[in-house]
């Protein structure tokens, strides 16, 4: 029976590709969630801290340009966004095909987000924790080594969580230029090929991936916070 | 010794100026429990922020042990402010450390070794009351014990001097009670200077030797405890000591309104009213009375209701006069 050949087909080819496409999205998400945050964070913070009332006030031109450029390279599409830095991925990876050059479209689409994300997270810590620690005589760095960061660490963790399964998403994306992962193998299969059973197999995949990350990441945010009383 | 020199702060809104502090004048000395009370607005937050420049006042200047707070920049402030600490309605613990991490925090900023500020911190929880609390994070212990918390933690860097603001306004009146008898103890014991802001007369009349009273920014009065409690002058300090009194308007035109103050050179045995109507045939009726016993002197005041007679009234302000009650006829 046809129908029967499909499935087999499918299964043969889940078994032949699934392995390497789940280890590929897997570290590209983690990776790409990773750099994303070694530059969204930093931004974050200084969007809450350089503020005209905050602990380090930055210049109002600085923080304008700051916020327009977020704005910017957050309201490009990702496909689009992912064609145009082409230029820079070669400059970093040499190449603009393949896993490891998706990483970098990855980034520069997911750090604005989070930078939006921590900056959410930061806003949140009480100004009268802050007013303390500078009645004590912190500096503004101390302050938020010390106080702004550690004490927004489970509002961090559920941001970071939400930053991850959305990159994740982005990385399904990224099989469009040749970015390896389950993105390649439903677009291969499913859309080149009209092999409608892979992709659904990797679409259920992808989703029981997403939750795997959302749980872990909710546990995590609950677990660290001191507020809770456990 | 703190003294606070025609201190002016007016900050800017949208719309216009609101002027929180009209030129402010008041020395405070070493080791003495200083109260600045008044109603909410009246500027007290904005002073004592003023003391230790969280907010940096429009024109006067702040000298603290001959340091003048203003001149400071930022570097020589930061130095300055490990030497005065604060204390707060809210606690401000930092919620994700347990308390003896949030002992040590000050410390951590002074750079101060590790091990050592373990040990400061340990001697400092347990001379507040809370040597088994230093594994609980803050959101296990109650408002009076997250307070205890965070005076230990004022302690830490050995302060010259202890702001509290409104430290006990979110405490239930036995909480207060016991958070006054630390901080009591704590002047006391290290020599502290301490300046409390407040908005209870209880607070004031419990723990501080001198007081100033804010109103609309401006300093209505100021001076000993004692004698503002039993010749109040300004309008806001009568209505800060005799609370009850708007209440008390007589309506019968044939009584007279006369009150009487008890300063403690009164023995709290002797039935002053009883006696009056006795040896001068007045008799005097209680309209309302707050008095309390300490140590057998009596302290407080009654609003005492007379015939409505010029006669009588002066025999008896006489009488109680010479009985060293504080009159006032109202």
């Amino acid at each position: 029976m046809p129908e029967n050949n499909a499935w087999a087909e499918a299964l043969e080819i889940l078994k032949n590709d699934m392995p390497l496409a789940l280890w590929e999205t897997f570290y590209v998400t983690v990776v790409s969630t990773f750099f994303a945050f070694v530059i969204g964070m930093p931004l974050g913070i200084l969007l809450v801290a350089g503020e005209k009332n905050g602990v380090l006030p930055l210049p109002a031109w600085l923080m304008k340009t700051l916020n327009v450029i977020i704005n910017l390279l957050r309201s490009v599409p990702f496909i689009i966004l992912m064609i145009m830095v082409f230029p820079v991925t070669r400059l970093i990876v040499g190449t603009t095909v393949g896993t490891v050059a998706s990483i970098v479209p990855l980034v520069i689409a997911a750090f604005p987000f989070v930078a939006r994300l921590v900056e959410s997270s930061i806003r949140e810590t009480d100004r009268g924790v802050i007013e303390a620690a500078q009645s004590m005589g912190a500096s503004p760095f101390k302050i938020i080594v010390k106080v702004m960061v550690p004490e927004c660490v489970p509002s961090l963790v559920s941001n970071a969580t939400i930053a991850i399964t959305t990159i994740l998403g982005y990385t399904a994306m990224s099989g469009i230029i040749g970015g390896g992962g389950l993105g390649k193998i439903a677009i291969n299969y499913g859309y080149y090929r009209y092999k409608y059973l892979v992709m659904l197999f990797a679409v259920v995949i992808h989703v029981l991936l997403v939750q795997l990350f959302q749980g872990i990441g909710t546990r995590l945010a609950i677990k660290c916070d001191k507020r809770i009383k456990h | 010794m703190i003294e606070i020199k025609n201190i002016s702060k007016t900050f800017l809104t949208a719309e216009n100026e609101v002027q929180a502090l009209k030129g402010i004048t008041l020395t405070v000395n070493d080791g003495e429990i200083y109260g600045i009370i008044g109603m909410s607005g009246a500027g007290k937050s904005t002073l004592v922020r003023c003391i230790n420049m969280l907010e940096k006042p429009s024109s006067g200047t702040i000298v603290i042990n001959g340091k003048d707070m203003t001149a400071l920049n930022e570097k020589e402030l930061r130095a300055a402010r490990s030497k005065i600490s604060m204390i707060f309605q809210s606690f401000n613990l930092l919620m994700q450390r347990n308390c003896l991490k949030n002992v040590c925090f000050p410390l951590e900023l002074q750079g101060m070794k590790k091990a050592d500020a373990v040990k400061r911190a340990k001697e400092l929880l347990e001379l507040v009351g809370l040597p088994d609390k230093a594994k609980s994070y803050p959101s296990q212990l109650s408002g009076g014990q997250q307070q205890r918390v965070a005076i230990a933690r004022a302690l830490a860097t050995d302060p010259d001097v202890l702001l509290c603001d409104e430290a006990t306004s979110a405490l239930d009146p036995k909480t207060t009670s016991d958070i006054l008898d630390l901080i009591t103890d704590i002047n006391r014991r290290l020599g502290i200077t301490v300046i409390v802001i407040t908005h209870q007369m209880s607070v004031v009349e419990r723990i501080c030797s001198r007081v100033a009273i804010l109103d609309n920014g401006i300093v209505a009065e100021e001076g000993k405890v004692t004698d503002i409690f039993t010749r109040p002058h300004s309008d806001t300090a009568k209505r800060l000591v005799f609370p009850d009194d708007p209440g008390i308007v007589t309506e019968d035109e044939k009584e007279r309104l006369v009150r009487a103050v008890f300063d403690g050179r009164t023995s709290a045995d002797s039935p002053l009213i009883a006696q009056m109507a006795i040896s001068q045939n007045i008799i005097a009726n209680i309209r309302s009375a707050s008095t309390k016993t300490i140590s057998g002197k009596l302290y407080g005041s009654m609003i005492l209701a007379l015939p409505d007679d010029d006669e009588i009234v002066r025999r008896a302000v006489e009488y109680l006069n010479s009985q060293n009650v504080i009159t006032e006829v109202l």
